[in-house]
């Protein structure tokens, strides 16, 4: 099964760690106690959580006039929080199914929990373009519904529509991918259960998985098949989510390179995204062995790139609005500069384009605290970059006689925190019920890319 | 009845004694009942789901159940008459013609009413007549719950028979004791009032009728009657003028009762290479200079002496005038009225006699035939003198009784603390008002006033016209006009009807039909032709009187009445507090208005907010004595040296909590002159929001969204104006240089079947003046949302006029700054150009763009909205399905012109909410046509489909074509500038046809490609 590697990489799996281990490793959060730092944390999320179901409520139960929309600036932290957490839930099926058409082995330690993150954050980020209508009540309208009133359609050129099938469609594939990668696991899990409730759960849970040859060989072929079905989707999502705003008539808005720019600023917050989680997983959850230096750095170099690609398109956007000569292109552009809203742009171009820079040095990329905390920069910038286009872009268009600003209100707060709130609440969830790391793939490289096996290999060459 | 018969069951009955017929007899059922089985098994009873309590809540619920849908819902029933009016049809409007004369405002108008409410004003145009803000804003007056609803005595409710005997012991006791019984009353026209109240005077002895003005024209009486012999007001034919030069007369705001945008506008519309030339001198921002071609800024105390200037330039005695900007201004309109002969006009604002008389010899001098003395107004009769008189008197105790109409005099007084002191000394005071306020608060008998549009009356606006006003609906309150009041008192069994129609027919109809006149609104007595010659009055006196007039202080204060309020009596009313004011561009408040200069030295800012809202310092003004606490906005055009404060506001009885909003500048009014010279101005702690529609206040150097040229320019037919003043956005095709509407993405749609709607706005004509706002609101039920969430940039106006400044002296100016912008920083660069930009001149360039869905026949709305809520109508409207809408407000942020208005909340019958939708009186002023929207959906204009609709089907079931420009929407009906033009393009007679094709047409934002059907045309200056 294990194929040979050469001994100049950097192990994947360190110490000495058996099958068994593994399995162990991977089973403890799931059978041991809480420990009260877990409990605080997810207390703290819960809390946040209500805040943002009550804020939700409130928002339903008012009006839209809740939050500090006008009527020049009709989307701001709505859609800025749709946008950023479809961005985030991009780098799960980048790591699941792209580095896994492309056989890269590293994927392995991380892709479990991506993909959680990646299922998690489309979650939050489906909860916006439904809360954030007026008439929350009528949002089947959007589907395709067969009715009683003969020609009543969507409308299918509003790329709105093309976001509900983009987000359903990315959705249920992420969620089939990652399932079926958690089949064995869920299996591993049953098998392992003492208490006939927990065994009965994860025996649903592994759809009967036996473990059988013809087992395994139908999961590969389902693995293989969904990452080429999800691959398409991780360019198309956000091509379709950036459409939003490059099909219209906005001078900030109306660009042709959004759809691009768009995806590689997806990555680059998914990515960073990752980082964040992992970093502190891999202490509360002693997966030290699993998720090792290496995989951090390959990512930081993946945030580093793409982090690169949005840059220049930040650059070329700029170029482009005085090469156009249209001058409302032009004073968007200025306008977003260096405007009033000058803080917002300053704090997205500082974030996005100039700290990743700092990745080209090899002492900080493989730092965990630098990497954490520029992850979490990353994530800030990233949310400053939707909120600079879509704001500033409004705030003053075509008329200037409709120029005016936009100020959150509390429920705004209230909203976005909650959707972060609900994101940890599924995640600390998640930590402590599901298999964390696909062990059951982990385990097919043990012995390629595993410590020990990679150790006793040189020896053997000695 | 009953039978004996007897039925055997079976033979065994035959027998006496028989076992089976005893048991059957015992027992009802002849096999034993397994209760045991039941009952019995313990185990089996407490296994078993249905408890006794279970079986009871079982047996409860069906009957209750049964019960229930045995009972009968309870039905509404609508009444249907009777004996059916002829006239009225449900669901079809009927149009009656009638005055408005409140004292401030004067206008022949047609009411529509629908189902016996009267939901609409509209201009009576077929007799000239033309509507204000105010005017089609007081049909919601109205349905004001706060009006005072039955006469009361001191307060207390009483009865209208015990109120006529206490009134009447009390005129008689005045009679008796020889002191005279007085009316004070606003302007009164109404022919037959008057001579009711002579007729009371006959019964009563001593009555004298004071009349008043809130907003004084005094002097303009004053002087009129020196020179021509008669108080009253000139009429002003500006039609007729090629040169307009107004000092301090705002003429296009309420300057003699306003009316006078009709005629300017007319001639302000190029029609073959001519239009009129307006200079305007004054210290305010006004309507008038905000649209005049040459603007010069002057202290209110300098207005006098610009007279006396223009009239030595003019007709001798001094040659020339020292250099100076104001001198060479002076200069230039004097050269310009030279040039027009009697094609010229001066104005003047002044409510001084002097001042009125020098403007009245300029006019005599050049021979003005834009004056006309022979045909006077009556909108403005009100006497100071008598007045101050008046008060001093009832002060003394010399008055017998005091009977105010028309008017609320303990408000707008200046002196109204000494009035109501004054009140408390006469014997009788009573108050004829339908609003319960100031006046009301203070008299003994406050008595409950009809709405104008419940009562009888006439009006005789100038001489000549005579008007009627008639009721338009029952009385929706324990009313009684005051008219029926005069003639019980006086003994009279007649109702006011029947005197107004005895006394037309005998003194006015002449024989002619009274059911005709009462069709019309109007009856105009046959022009005579008499020419009124001016008196030689020797004017020496008010020159040297003006020319003497020095400044005083370091501050002026101008006081002015805004668009929106007026008077103050309709300080109730929604709409009008939530119009904009057309300068300013701020809602629910006055304020004062000062120049940048004079700001920067008192240390006064203006600035924004995080969410973009104005706030602004706080001043303390003392005049005279007298101090208040005012917000200050910093006002672009404001003289250096002058303030302005607005009339109307301050008020708080009878009012809602809303509604009591700003400060009353009436106490400030001293001599009841605008004009304030004592005044003294300091910075005090604290800050004032205001609620501003319009944030960003200069155009930014985008010439294509407001195109402006000069007469020159438009009248040299060399020119392409494709190319030069009206150009057209090129784009690059195939290598070409194309006209950037000729390239299209879109299927192709053949428009040229049917109607197909259009607008034309013309920039020249639209004067800002606000009446289509309201009527738009009038139409389309659009809500009110209030001060807080305009602060929030929420206001639902589907009609707004944009108001711009220019950044440099003139528009073109801005323009060519834009174009010299080069780089990015330094002092030519874009970062500080485009700064600068934003920032509005000391004396800027104003002009007024109404916008509403300019209805684009490629609409960026309707591509983007996910459910297909919004989408294009066949007759070129821009449409929207409410309930389909499920508001991803996709479509505003989409809308290039930003014109779509979001529910934020549940405007109808929200508490939160407290105007006209909250509030049974308030919500029969909704036309039924329209629907009221719901929180959660978009709205916007809908170029009043409900009206062509109607007119549609008007014209089929009549079997007959829709006639030429029969379409109307409400904006441009209200429109009396002539500004708004609707029609059908594919009717080729409609005057929208041709103006779409004029020289002057443009659309907004050509370049986007949106191809609207709203049509611009060029404003074109004529600058001296």
């Amino acid at each position: 099964m294990s194929h040979y590697e050469a001994p100049i990489r950097e192990p994947l799996i360190i110490g000495n760690k058996s099958y068994h281990d593994i399995t162990l490793d991977v089973a403890r959060p799931v059978e041991g106690k809480a420990n009260k730092l877990w409990w605080a944390t997810f207390l703290v999320a819960l809390a946040a959580f209500l805040w943002g179901l009550g804020s939700i409520f409130y928002t339903i139960g008012t009006g839209i006039g809740v939050w500090g929309l006008n009527k020049t600036v009709g989307w701001a932290w709505d859609i800025t929080n749709f946008v950023w957490w479809v961005g985030i839930g991009h780098a799960g099926t980048l790591i699941s199914a792209v580095l896994l058409l492309f056989r890269q082995k590293w994927r392995m330690g991380i892709n479990r929990s991506a993909e959680a993150m990646t299922i998690f954050a489309v979650v939050q980020a489906g909860l916006f373009p439904i809360i954030h209508m007026g008439r929350a009540w009528n949002a089947h309208f959007v589907l395709p519904l067969p009715n009683q009133f003969g020609s009543l359609w969507t409308n299918f050129n509003s790329p709105l529509l093309w976001d509900v099938f983009a987000i359903s469609t990315y959705l249920s594939v992420s969620l089939v991918f990652w399932w079926t990668g958690l089949l064995p696991d869920f299996a591993m899990l049953r098998d392992r259960a003492v208490k006939p409730f927990q065994k009965k759960i994860y025996g649903l849970l592994s759809f009967g998985w036996t473990g059988r040859a013809k087992d395994w060989q139908r999961f590969e072929e389902v693995s293989l098949v969904l990452a080429g079905l999800a691959t398409p989707l991780v360019l198309s999502v956000h091509t379709i989510v950036s459409f939003d705003f490059a099909t219209s008539v906005i001078p900030g808005w109306h660009t042709t390179i959004f759809p691009p720019y768009f995806v590689a600023g997806a990555v680059f917050s998914g990515f960073a995204m990752v980082n964040t989680l992992l970093i502190i997983m891999r202490k509360v959850v002693s997966l030290e062995a699993y998720i090792t230096i290496q995989h951090i750095e390959l990512m930081n170099i993946v945030i580093m790139v793409t982090g690169s690609i949005v840059g220049c398109a930040y650059i070329t956007e700029l170029f482009i609005a005085w090469y156009s000569g249209v001058e409302y292109e032009q004073y968007a552009f200025l306008n977003r500069a260096t405007g009033p809203y000058w803080w917002a742009y300053l704090f997205m171009m500082s974030c996005n384009v100039f700290s990743p820079q700092l990745m080209w040095f090899k002492r900080l990329r493989t730092s965990f605290m630098f990497s954490f905390f520029i992850a979490l920069v990353v994530n800030v910038g990233m949310w400053f970059e939707r909120f600079v286009i879509i704001v500033t872009s409004l705030h003053r268009d075509y008329l200037p006689s409709s120029w005016t600003m936009f100020s959150p209100t509390f429920v705004d707060i209230g909203i976005y925190v909650g959707t972060i709130g609900f994101f940890f609440v599924l995640f600390l969830l998640y930590a402590r019920t599901f298999p964390v790391i696909a062990q059951a793939e982990i385990k097919s490289i043990l012995k390629s890319s595993g410590d020990q096996y990679k150790k006793l290999r040189a020896g053997n060459h000695e | 009845m009953a039978s004996n018969k007897k039925y055997w069951k079976s033979v065994e009955e035959l027998g006496e004694s028989s076992a089976v017929v005893d048991t059957l007899r015992q027992n009802e059922f002849v096999e034993e009942i397994p209760t045991d089985e039941f009952l019995g098994d313990k185990e089996t009873l407490e296994s078993s789901s249905t408890s006794r309590r279970d079986f009871l809540k079982y047996v409860g619920f069906t009957t209750a159940a049964a019960s229930l849908a045995a009972c009968e819902g309870p039905v509404v029933k609508t009444i249907p008459y009777v004996i059916k009016p002829e006239e009225i049809i449900p669901g079809v409007a009927d149009y009656y013609a009638t005055t408005i004369a409140d004292g401030f405002d004067f206008a022949n108008i047609l009411v529509k009413v629908r189902d016996g409410r009267p939901i609409k004003i509209e201009p009576n145009k077929e007799v000239g007549g033309s509507t204000n803000a105010r005017v089609q804003a007081s049909v919601l007056s109205l349905y004001d719950s706060k009006r005072l609803q039955a006469p009361t005595a001191n307060g207390e409710k009483i009865s209208w028979s015990a109120a006529d005997t206490a009134i009447v012991a009390k005129l008689n006791e005045c009679k008796e004791a020889n002191l005279p019984i007085v009316f004070l009353s606003g302007s009164c026209a109404s022919p037959s009032t008057k001579r009711l109240i002579e007729q009371f005077k006959e019964k009563y002895g001593d009555v004298r009728h004071v009349i008043y003005d809130s907003v004084s024209e005094t002097g303009a009486l004053d002087a009129f009657e020196e020179m021509y012999g008669k108080r009253a007001l000139p009429e002003y034919n500006l039609e007729k003028a090629s040169v307009i030069v107004a000092v301090g007369a705002d003429f296009l705001g309420d300057w003699q009762a306003g009316g006078f945008e009709i005629g300017y506008a007319k001639g302000r519309i190029p029609t073959d290479g001519k239009m009129s030339h307006h200079a305007q001198f004054e210290s305010n921002m006004t309507l008038s200079g905000a649209n005049a071609d040459n603007r010069t800024r002057i202290r209110p105390s300098q207005e006098g002496l610009v007279l006396v200037k223009l009239y030595q330039a003019l007709i001798g005695g001094v040659a020339t005038l020292e250099e100076s900007p104001l001198n060479t201004a002076i200069l230039k309109a004097a050269t310009k009225l030279k040039e027009a002969g009697s094609k010229g006009v001066v104005l003047a604002g002044a409510n001084d006699k002097n001042a009125q008389l020098v403007a009245l010899a300029i006019n005599k001098a050049i021979g003005s035939t834009v004056i006309n003395p022979a045909v006077t107004k009556n909108v403005r009769l009100g006497n100071d003198a008598e007045v101050a008189q008046l008060i001093a008197d009832m002060n003394a105790g010399k008055i017998g009784a005091v009977l105010t109409y028309n008017g609320n005099a303990a408000y707008t007084l200046p002196n109204a603390q000494e009035f109501v002191a004054g009140l408390k000394k006469v014997k009788l005071s009573v108050a004829f008002t339908s609003a319960d306020d100031e006046t009301a608060s203070v008299v003994q008998y406050a008595l409950a006033a009809p709405h104008y549009l419940e009562a009888w009356g006439d009006v005789m606006i100038s001489t000549g016209t005579y008007s009627l006003m008639q009721p338009t609906i029952q009385p929706l309150f324990d009313t009684r006009q005051y008219q029926d009041s005069l003639l019980k008192w006086m003994g009279d069994d007649q109702s006011f009807y029947d005197y107004l129609k005895e006394s037309w027919s005998s003194n006015v109809l002449g024989g002619a039909s009274w059911n005709q006149a009462l069709h019309d609104g109007v009856f105009k007595m046959p022009a005579t032709d008499v020419t009124v010659a001016a008196l030689n009055v020797d004017i020496d006196a008010a020159l040297t009187t003006l020319g003497k007039q020095s400044n005083s202080g370091e501050y002026e204060l101008k006081l002015y009445s805004k668009t929106g309020m007026g008077d103050g009596q309709m300080a109730n009313n929604p709409w009008l507090q939530e119009l904009p004011d057309p300068i300013s561009r701020a809602s629910w408040d006055n304020y004062l208005t000062m120049s940048k200069a004079d700001a920067e030295n008192l240390g006064v800012k203006n600035w924004h907010v995080s969410n973009g809202a104005l706030n602004g310092s706080k001043i303390e003004i003392t005049v005279n004595g007298i101090s208040e606490v005012l917000p200050v906005i910093i006002q672009p055009g404001q003289a250096v040296g002058s303030v302005g404060f607005a009339f109307g506001y301050g008020r708080k009885n009878g009012l809602k909590t809303d509604m009591q909003t700003g400060v009353n500048a009436f106490p400030f009014y001293k001599g009841y002159d605008t004009t304030q010279t004592d005044v003294s101005l300091k910075l005090v702690e604290g800050e004032h929001e205001f609620a501003c529609v319009q944030l960003q206040n200069t155009l930014m150097g985008r010439g294509d969204i407001l195109k402006e040229t000069t007469l020159d320019t438009f009248n040299d037919h060399s020119l392409d104006p494709k190319h030069t003043w009206n150009k057209v956005p090129m784009v690059t095709l195939n290598h070409n240089e194309v006209e950037a509407t000729t390239v299209d993405l879109w299927t192709k749609f053949d428009r040229s079947i049917g109607h197909h709607f259009n607008l034309s706005i013309d920039l020249n004509a639209c004067t800002g003046c606000g009446a289509c706002v309201i009527a738009c609101h009038a139409e389309n039920n659009v809500a009110v949302v209030g001060k807080a969430e305009i602060r929030m940039s929420r206001d639902m106006h589907w009609l707004r006029i944009d108001r711009y400044y220019s950044s440099e002296d003139t528009f073109v100016g801005d323009n060519e700054f834009k174009d010299n912008i080069d780089g990015l920083l330094g002092r030519t660069g874009a970062v500080q150009g485009f700064k600068k930009l934003e920032d509005p001149s000391d004396n800027p360039e104003v002009v007024f763009q109404p916008v509403m869905c300019q209805h684009c026949n490629h609409a960026p709305c309707e591509t983007v909205c996910p459910v297909a809520a919004t989408s294009h109508g066949r007759q070129g409207q821009n449409q929207m399905a409410y309930n389909r809408c499920v508001g991803t407000r996709y479509c505003a942020n989409n809308c290039p012109y930003k014109v779509r208005r979001f529910n934020w909340f549940q405007y109808p019958e929200n508490k939160e909410f407290d105007f006209n939708m909250n509030d049974d009186y308030g919500r029969m002023v909704l036309n039924p046509d329209v629907v009221v929207r719901s929180r959660g959906v978009m709205e916007k204009c809908s170029m009043c489909i409900q009206m062509t609709q109607a007119t549609i089907l008007h014209a089929k079931k009549e079997g007959r074509e829709v006639r030429k420009d029969e379409f109307q929407t409400a904006c441009s009906n209200a429109c009396s500038s002539g500004a708004m033009i609707f029609g059908d393009i594919n009717n080729k007679e409609d005057k929208v046809a041709a103006l779409k094709d004029d020289r002057r047409s443009y659309h907004l934002l050509e370049h986007v490609g949106t191809q609207p059907n709203v049509v611009y045309q060029v404003k074109v200056t004529n600058k001296a």
